[in-house]
């Protein structure tokens, strides 16, 4: 159901700053719209997501719903040391999607 | 210029009434947009001086679809522990809700950047406010002219 991708290097050089590209599925659901008979159709989007590099956060965003559907996030951030990249959405009605990746540091 | 008397009671009215009101378009629409801008802006800003500058927020100036828009922001910094960028925020002046995205980072996150995809309700002005660890904002903004609205529902004008 809920999938999200990362796409980030597979090794990097200490201090070397990553690219790192994320996506989420998501509709993105903004609370304005209506349905044809006028009702508002609930906001369900994702509130939050985080990016944790060996247990230490390292990005964070909020979003909102004037984020579009499947939110792409693309940010960087220093290849200090081997290990696993932890990326996490939560949103709401319960939507939670962690992804992990590791990478290796020369 | 609207007093917070009337934006209270004018927001009152519009969530007491939202059946009757919503075959056309609230007449205070603007106003409540501007007064809802500001409030985001001092929400994030406090009574801080905001400077232009620093920041770099790119976006297509002639835009097809509100849906999706490409849009990035770019902050020079030298991102050291005594000197990077703590938070990047994104605000529109004509979505229903001003907020866009905001970003909270760290030196470790190597440059002060972010890229994404936003809706754009209309034709506006988008703004980008950086906060540096010493306290000050800067910003950017950028006019964009969007031809097919992310929200035709809302009786945009």
């Amino acid at each position: 159901m809920a999938r999200a991708v990362v796409t980030l290097p597979a090794q990097a050089k200490r201090g070397e700053i990553i690219e790192i590209k994320t996506l989420a599925q998501h509709a993105m659901e903004t609370g304005f719209r209506r349905t044809q008979l006028g009702e508002l159709i609930p906001r369900d989007i994702i509130r939050r997501f985080t990016c944790t590099y060996n247990g230490t956060e390292v990005y964070r965003v909020d979003l909102h719903p004037a984020m579009s559907a499947n939110p792409l996030i693309a940010f960087t951030t220093v290849a200090t040391e081997s290990g696993t990249l932890s990326f996490q959405w939560v949103g709401d009605n319960g939507y939670t999607v962690t992804e992990i990746a590791s990478i290796r540091v020369e | 210029m609207i007093t917070r008397r009337e934006f209270l009671v004018l927001t009152a009215a519009s969530v007491a009434v939202p059946a009757a009101v919503n075959a056309q378009v609230d007449p205070n629409l603007v106003a409540n947009r501007e007064a809802a801008f500001r409030d985001a802006m001092r929400r994030i800003v406090g009574d801080a001086q905001v400077r232009r500058g620093r920041v770099k927020l790119q976006l297509p100036p002639l835009i097809d679809n509100g849906n999706s828009v490409p849009l990035s922001v770019a902050v020079e910094s030298p991102m050291t522990d005594a000197d990077h960028v703590k938070a990047i925020h994104v605000l529109t002046e004509k979505n229903p809700l001003p907020d866009v995205v905001s970003v909270r980072l760290s030196p470790r996150a190597g440059r002060a950047g972010l890229a994404t995809r936003v809706r754009l309700a209309d034709t506006q002005t988008v703004t980008a406010i950086a906060q540096m660890s010493d306290g000050s904002f800067w910003s950017d903004s950028a006019e964009v002219v969007v031809t097919l609205s992310a929200c035709l529902e809302e009786g945009l004008i």
